[in-house]
Order: structure tokens, then sequence, then C-alpha cells
């Protein structure tokens, strides 16, 4: 059996860190930054969401082909994502003017 | 017959019937089927309702060429709306997305990278079950008043207009949608965990490469369907505003999401049979195949690149016409793969020692075929010419020239192929090769006038037609019959040769694949002992050297024949 | 030349006796199914299985996520309004509440892969008594939109109450959770009186078309009707993810108890680890859910 154990230390590390970032994603949603408020929330969520996959899912020790695949989930969202919005995005560019 | 010491011991409890133990005989009973872990078992259940629902779609084509004989159209608008949505339906989610993976795929993938099983027998029978309750779902749906929507769902007809029954056909499409789902995380786990010891991945059938990639495609797209028919559930039931413009939504985002899945969907149809073209053209032609590595990784192209073009379905929407412009260019790549195989097999015919058997006209078909449909998809995919034949019968033509003379050529190429190793029994050749020409000809006499009727203008789902269109729509009508034919003529001998065929010798065709290296049809266990892979794909070597591994021999025949030209007598 | 060599095959041939299987494996775990080679292979294959089933409800929500990102893009001030009203509080709590199931789910994990099988039974006991708390505080936030009439489907009023100010100390907590004190109290109502918004394709809106953004003077004056596009997506999101933690917890009470039976050990646990996979991934989409719902406007 090659599997890795995570000590338990740093799962408890690994909680308050997600619970630390949980109060700062609420503390910065008050914090008027303008269209940057998405961003931080997002990048927040996103680090929170890659200590979850890193640690409690144990993709920091498991082997190359896990880590690509969970990267090829999160890009495949990310073009879904990207490719339709570039429509919603770029259809006002077109104006018809009767 | 020999003596009883010759019968190997673990089947001596087994009824002695003079053959020896297979996966076919080795328990006998509705129940030692219907609960089956075995994937060749499994592949034999889907192989005989996929090819039920299938009958069902043609039945329902040839309603709709009855109803284009004549310019008024036999059958009220309302009733065609429902006769090609069935035919859609049917075709697309009980036909054509499992037809090659759930019945080739699941029969052939562990044999070829000799593994016992695949990874998760359990899920594997499990998803045909899934699949027969979507099939109930779906069959009900259409024959308790029906489903008028066109097999795409479009909204807002979809959820604020239509009276049929569209919720229940989501629900079908749902639960199809789960029984793919798992036939896809089966192949992939399979390919990636189970492969015998020195079966490298440049070591796999080509055949195998095109199902992990379809595969890859079933598993991130099908998803997206699943919520897209979900959420047109939701808004059907509740009219809160999902997709309907009246209330803030958007039905083009329906169109994303749809086009999302199907659009890959059409590369999940197509993959697996130029898998199967890969397999038959090299080995019918007894050569190793051209550019090995340049057809594994086309058909990985083709499903990444497949995921990049959906908007081709959107040009005369309200999408972005930037966005249109990527998304033409986008389809244009996704053409180089394609061709890629084409020029590849064909370049593998080049100085083969071919045999002209029907597995390979079917090959040769599917070439021609394809091509075809794959050189009318260009027109499809420019921006510009696509605004004059969108919805028209060129579109109608142009899939049926990919689903039709692609997968369906290459379905039925694979099953020629494969059907002795899967019965034990041998196709009538003459019949099959008759049967093929026949195809053929009333394919091309069934399509071909519908690239000239959609040129001309004649709209899709449209129950009736200016007269001048009635010599074309009874060519193609007529060609629709023969096609009918054809087919009727092969399921006809495919059955026949389940009593009356020959015995199919292990390895009929002198084909290097592990699958030809088990007897026919294989024991439960796939091989007599775990293979050794030592060689390369597609590594042509002299035919006595090809054996049955670890065969222990017939009772009354020591040693199979391994090769022979067309089996032996009965 | 292609040839295949075992010196099991030779064996075979000369010997002419049965064709048993070659037994790879000298000892055979009870677990092992019949089809796999090793312990080893086996787990590899589950933990690949699972990580692509995940794969495909990535794909899943993200059908969800893009139709959010679409409406949010062209609704902004009403996904405002709408955000608004939902209670951080809660939604914070929630948060915590899952984070810290994830946490007695990898223990869980942590003890199995160790072969504790008390102590896995009573951490998966535990995650799923706090994933029944936040099912619980779900169907308190749920109650109350259903009471304000913030509810797409059907009768929907537009603007509404000011969100409820969740519990006041502990022990409040504590009674609102177990169902004692009533949950929601309206407080100050925002000016003006509510908007009846019902479905009726008359009263046609604007079409988000080929022109663009629709100037903001002819949307609709209350907002109303995009409100509520933010409101199916809200129930629909968090209901889909509900249905997760249901299945979740479903799985868990199966494995407690296979735990509690001892049918886990060090060799084989991987069911607790596929399903705390399952598991983290679904505390994962929360924490997306809470940025994304819960997060949108809130500075003043």
């Amino acid at each position: 059996m090659s599997e890795h154990i995570v000590s338990k230390k740093t799962y408890y590390t690994v909680f308050l860190a997600l619970l630390a970032g949980t109060a700062l994603t609420v503390v910065m949603a008050f914090v008027n930054l303008h269209n940057w408020n998405i961003v931080v929330a997002l990048l927040i969520a996103g680090a929170k969401a890659s200590l979850v996959i890193a640690f409690f899912m144990h993709v920091k020790y498991s082997s190359k082909l896990t880590k690509m695949w969970v990267a090829v989930g999160f890009i495949w969202l990310f073009l879904l994502l990207a490719i339709t919005m570039t429509d919603f995005l770029t259809r006002a560019w077109l104006v018809y003017k009767p | 017959m020999s003596s009883a010491t010759a019968i190997p011991s673990e089947i001596a409890d087994v009824q002695w019937n003079g053959e020896r133990l297979n996966y076919l005989n080795n328990g006998h009973g509705l129940k030692s089927w219907l609960l089956t872990k075995d994937h060749k078992r499994i592949a034999i259940l889907y192989l005989i309702s996929v090819s039920a629902f299938f009958i069902l779609g043609g039945i329902f084509a040839l309603l709709i060429r009855i109803n284009l004989l004549v310019p008024q159209g036999e059958f009220p608008a309302d009733t065609y709306d429902r006769l090609f949505t069935a035919h859609g339906v049917i075709m697309v989610f009980l036909f054509l997305v499992p037809a090659v993976p759930a019945i080739l795929g699941n029969f052939l993938i562990p044999i070829m990278i000799g593994a016992k099983d695949l990874a998760f027998p359990k899920i594997n029978l499990l998803s045909w079950y899934i699949y027969m309750l979507a099939g109930v779902i779906l069959l009900y749906a259409i024959f308790a008043g029906g489903i008028d929507t066109g097999w795409t769902f479009y909204t807002p007809y979809s959820t604020s207009y239509s009276n049929s029954n569209v919720l229940l056909a989501g629900l079908g499409i749902f639960v199809a949608g789960f029984s793919s789902i798992l036939t896809g995380i089966n192949f992939i786990v399979t390919i990636h965990t189970m492969r015998a010891p020195g079966m490298t991945w440049f070591r796999l059938p080509l055949f195998v490469w095109a199902h992990y990639a379809t595969a890859l495609v079933i598993m991130l797209a099908t998803p997206v369907l699943a919520i897209t028919v979900s959420l047109m559930a939701i808004e059907r039931v509740t009219h809160v505003g999902i997709f309907d413009p009246a209330m803030g939504g958007d039905p083009v985002l329906f169109q994303h999401m749809f086009w999302f899945y199907s659009h890959p969907a059409v590369y999940i149809m197509v993959l697996p049979a130029m898998g199967i073209v890969s397999e038959l053209i090299a080995n019918l032609s007894h050569k190793n195949i051209f550019g090995y590595k340049f057809i594994a990784m086309s058909s990985l192209a083709i499903g990444i690149f497949g995921f990049l073009v959906w908007g081709h379905h959107l040009f005369v929407s309200t999408q972005s016409v930037y966005l249109g412009l990527a998304f033409s260019f986008l389809s244009y790549v996704v053409a180089i793969p394609s061709a890629i195989k084409v020029f590849n097999w064909t370049a593998t015919l080049f100085k083969g020692s071919i045999s002209y058997d029907t597995p390979m006209l079917y090959g040769l078909g599917f070439i021609g075929l394809f091509l075809i449909g794959g050189m009318t998809g260009l027109f499809l995919a420019a921006l510009g010419l696509d605004v004059q034949v969108h919805d028209t019968y060129f579109v109608i033509a142009h899939f049926h020239y990919v689903m039709v003379g692609g997968s369906l050529m290459g379905f039925l190429g694979g099953l020629h192929l494969w059907w002795g190793k899967m019965t034990g029994r041998e196709y009538p050749e003459y019949w099959a090769r008759a049967a093929m020409i026949i195809q053929f000809v009333g394919f091309n006499l069934t399509f071909f006038p519908q690239f000239i009727l959609g040129y001309l203008g004649m709209p899709r789902r449209y129950a009736s037609y200016p007269p001048e269109f009635q010599v074309l729509h009874v060519l193609s009508t007529a060609g629709a019959s023969i096609l009918g034919i054809g087919l009727g003529i092969t399921i006809f001998y495919l059955l026949w040769s389940l009593k009356r065929g020959k015995r199919a010798a292990a390895n009929p065709w002198g084909a290097p694949g592990l699958e030809w290296r088990t007897t026919s049809p294989p024991p439960t266990e796939n091989f007599y002992e775990t293979p050794v892979v030592t060689w390369e794909a597609y590594e042509f070597a002299p035919i006595e050297t090809m054996e049955v591994l670890g065969y222990p021999g017939d009772p009354g025949r020591p040693t199979q024949p391994v090769h022979a030209e067309h089996g032996t007598e009965d | 030349m292609a040839i295949l060599v075992t010196a099991r095959t030779m064996a075979l041939i000369e010997s002419e006796t049965a064709p048993e299987r070659v037994e790879m494996h000298a000892e055979h775990h009870p677990q092992l199914a019949h089809h796999f080679e090793s312990m080893e292979q086996q787990r590899e294959a589950g933990t690949l299985g699972m990580w692509w089933f995940l794969l495909t409800e990535i794909m899943f929500f993200g059908g969800m996520f893009l139709a959010y990102t679409v409406y949010r893009h062209m609704y902004f001030s009403a996904f405002a309004e709408g955000s608004n009203v939902l209670s951080i509080w809660w939604g914070t709590f929630n948060t915590a509440v899952l984070i810290g199931s994830s946490l007695t789910m990898a223990l869980a994990v942590f003890h199995a892969q160790t072969g504790n099988a008390k102590k896995t039974t009573l951490f998966l006991l535990l995650t799923i008594f706090l994933g029944l708390v936040f099912l619980r505080v779900k169907y308190i936030e749920y109650s109350d939109k259903f009471a304000e009439h913030v509810f797409p489907a059907g009768a929907f009023e537009w603007p509404t109450h000011e969100a409820p100010a969740g519990p006041h100390n502990v022990g409040d907590l504590l009674l609102m959770l177990t169902g004692f004190e009533a949950t929601h109290e309206p407080s100050v109502t925002q000016q003006g009186l509510p908007v009846k918004v019902t479905t009726n394709h008359a009263e046609a809106g604007p079409y988000y078309g080929v022109a663009g953004p629709i100037p903001e003077e002819i949307e609709n004056p209350s907002n109303a009707g995009h409100v509520r596009m933010f409101f199916w997506l809200y129930f629909a999101m968090t209901g889909f993810h509900a249905l997760h933690m249901i299945i979740g917890i479903g799985i868990l009470l199966v494995l407690a108890v296979q735990a509690w039976k001892k049918k886990f050990s060090r060799e084989y646990h991987s069911y607790v680890e596929l399903t705390g996979l399952y598991w983290h991934f679904v505390d994962i989409v929360w924490i997306f859910l809470f940025a994304l719902l819960y997060l949108v406007d809130r500075h003043p």
C-alpha cells in the first residue's frame, strides 16, 4: 500500500485556515472595492477550495494523473463559462441602426 | 468425443454438450443473464436492447419518409412533429450514443487490454438497467401522447407552449445520461488501471484509444445536458423565467448549454466508429496501420476540439457575431484531426493485401460517406453559407452522412468483424456483402437528394412542401425503403447465423490483437492465462505464431484451428 | 516475433491440466474482487473512478454557475438586491458548519486508514450530525423565504421585509435550531408596498438581444422580475446542493454502521475514502455558493 496518511495536525491547521478564510471573505464583502469585490470573493473561495482539494482530498499527495484530472475538471468548467460569456459580452458591440 | 478425462475439472459439473466452456454457456437461464456481471454478457444485453430501439427508430424514419411522399403530407402536421421527434430522440439517445461503446466497447475493451473484466462490473450492469429505464420512460413519453419539440427541446417552445410529454422526455434523457456516464467512468478507469503486463499506452489498439477519447467526452459533456434538461423541466413546471425572454431569461443560454453537450455528443457517436474503422482497415489490409500515433492523438484532439465548436449551431440566433467568427474558425480546425484519420486509413490501404470481406466493405463505405459528411460540415461551419442552409435539409443530409454513413456503417462493420468472436458463429459472407451494397445504394439515394433539397431551401421539420420538391422527396423515400430492406437482410442473416452459421475460428482474419488470441467465443475470464504483451500494436506476424493463449484444447479436437479462412463445418 | 511467454503456459500445455486461473496473488484478501490483481490496483481504480465522478459533478453544477454568471452580468442590481435579503449570519454559520463537517470527515478517513474502528464510527456520526445541522439551517432559511413569498414560483412579492437577523446569542441559536423558537420575526419593512409579480406573458419585459443591455429606465422599475431570476438561481443551486448533502448523509449512515461492525481495516477502507472525496466536493461547491449568492453586493 502506497497511500499517504496525512497527519491530524495538518487537518486541524487546514480547518483553522478555512475558518479564517470564511471570516476574511465576509469582512471583505463589506468593504467597497467597486468591481473588485467579486474578484476578491472568488480568489478567497478559490484559495479555500484549493486547501480542501490539496489536503482534505489528498491531492497534494496523489499521483500526477489525479492532479491532472482535477485540473481538467476546472479547465473545462472555465471553457464553458468563458466561451459562453464571450457571447454575452460581445453581443452589444453590434448595434443595429434602423 | 474423447474421454472424460480431457474435460477441464472446473466445468465438469456443467452439462457437457460437446462444446468447451465459454461465456455464453457458462450459466443458463434468464437469471444468469439479468444478474450477470460479465462485461461480455452485458454487451449482449446491450446488443439486444439497442438493436430493438434501432429498429423502432428506423420505423419512425420510414413513417417520416412516407409522410413526405406527397407535398401536402400524409399525416397531420401535429403527428408529423411527433414522428420526427420520436425518430430523433430514439436514434440519438438510445441508439447512436450507446451503440458502439456499450456493445462493442463493453465487449472488447477488457479483452483488448488483457483484463478479466471492466473495473466496476456491478456499475456496468447498473448502467444497462438505467439505460433500459430511460428507454421505458422515453417509449412511454413517445407512445402516450408523443413529444413535438424535436430532439433539441428548444425553449421557450418546450417550456411554455408545447402540450406534449416534454417533462417525461427530459426525465428519460436525464436517466439515459446517467447510463452513459457510468459506462464512461468504467472505460476510463479500466484503460488506466487494468492493462495487462506489457500493454503500454502506445501498444493499445486504436479502438481502445478511440473509446478512451469518447469516454472523456461523455464524462465532461453529459452532466451539462443533465442540468440543462433539469432546468428546462423546472422552468416548464414553475415558469420562473429561466429561459423565458418575457421574464428576463435568455433562450440562447439554453442553446449554449444544450449544444455544449450535443455537439461533443456527435463525437461520442462517431469516435468509437472511427476506432472500429482503424481496426478493420488494418486487420483486413493485413498491414500495420499507417501513422498509429497520429490516429491515436487525433482521437484525443477531436475529443478536445469537439468542445470548442458548439456555437456553430447558434449562427442564426442572437449569438454574438464576433464569437460566431471564432466558432466558425474552430469548426474548421476540428476537421483537421478527422482528415488525419482519413489520410492514415487510406495510406494503410495503399499496398496492403486487402481482403474485400464485409467488414472491409463497411470500412470503405465509412471512409467515403464520412468524407462527404465531413466536407459538407465545412459548408455549415462557414458563417455566411450557414445562414442560407441553416435548418434546411442540407443539415439533415450532412449529419445523416456522418451519423448513418459514419457511425452506423462503422458499427455494422465492427459487428461483422467481431461477430464470430461474440457469438462463436460466422455470418454468411455472400449475404452480408449483398446487404452492405444494398444499404450503401439505399443510403445514398435517401440522403443525397436531401443535399439538393436543402440547397434549394426546403426547411427541416415541415410536414408539407411546395410541389416542385416532390421528385427529390420521392427519390429520398425510395432510397429509405432500399436502406430499410438492406438493414432487414442484415438483421435476418445475423439471427439466422446464431443457429446455422459456421463455427467461428479463434482468429479468422489473421489479426494480431489480443482479442484474437482467445477462443471464439471467449471464456468468462477472457483468457486462459493473464497475457503478457511483448509485441507492438498491429504487428502482423506469421500466422502459425498466433496461438490461443494457454488454451487447453477441446475434448474432441485437441487443438482448435487458430486460423482458418472460413471456419469449420459444424 | 510475436509470442507470449509465461512459465505457466508451458506447464499447462505440457500437462494438459485444467485451465484454472493463474494465481497471481498469493494471499487473497477477502475484499479483493476477482477481476483485480491486487488491493493496490483495486484502490487505485476506485479513487480514479470517484475523481471522474466528481468531474461530472463539476460540470453538472457548472451549468448552473453558467446561468448565474450570465444573469448576474445582465441584472447586477437585481442580484445585489436579492442577495442582500439573504441572511449573511446564517450563511456564514452554515459555511463554518460545513467546513467543520469536512474536518470530521477527514478525521474519519484518518482513523480508517490507521484502523481505528471506534473513532472512525464516531467521526462519521459527527459528520452526519454537522450535515444535519446544515440542512436544518437551510430549512430555516427556506421557510423564511416561503413565508415572505420570496419564492420564484407562484406569486412573488418584492420588495420584501429586511432579512431576518439570525439568533442573538448561543442560547437563541440552539432554540432556533431545535425549533423551540419562532425562527422568523418580520422586522422593519422596506419603503413601498410589495409588488406582486405573476407569470404573465402579456407584461413581457424587455428582451436582451442583439442591441445589448437594456437601458436602466425601461427595465421593470421595481426590478422585481429580475430579482426573481436571482431567487430561482438561489433555490436551484442551494436545492441541488442540499440534495447532494442528503445523498451524502445517506451514504455516511451506511458507512457508520459498517465501520461499527469493523468492516474496514488498514488494508480495506476505500469506501470511507471515496465518500470523503464526495463530501469534500460538496463542501467546495458550498464555498463558492456562499461567495456568489450571499456576498454579491454587501458593502454600503
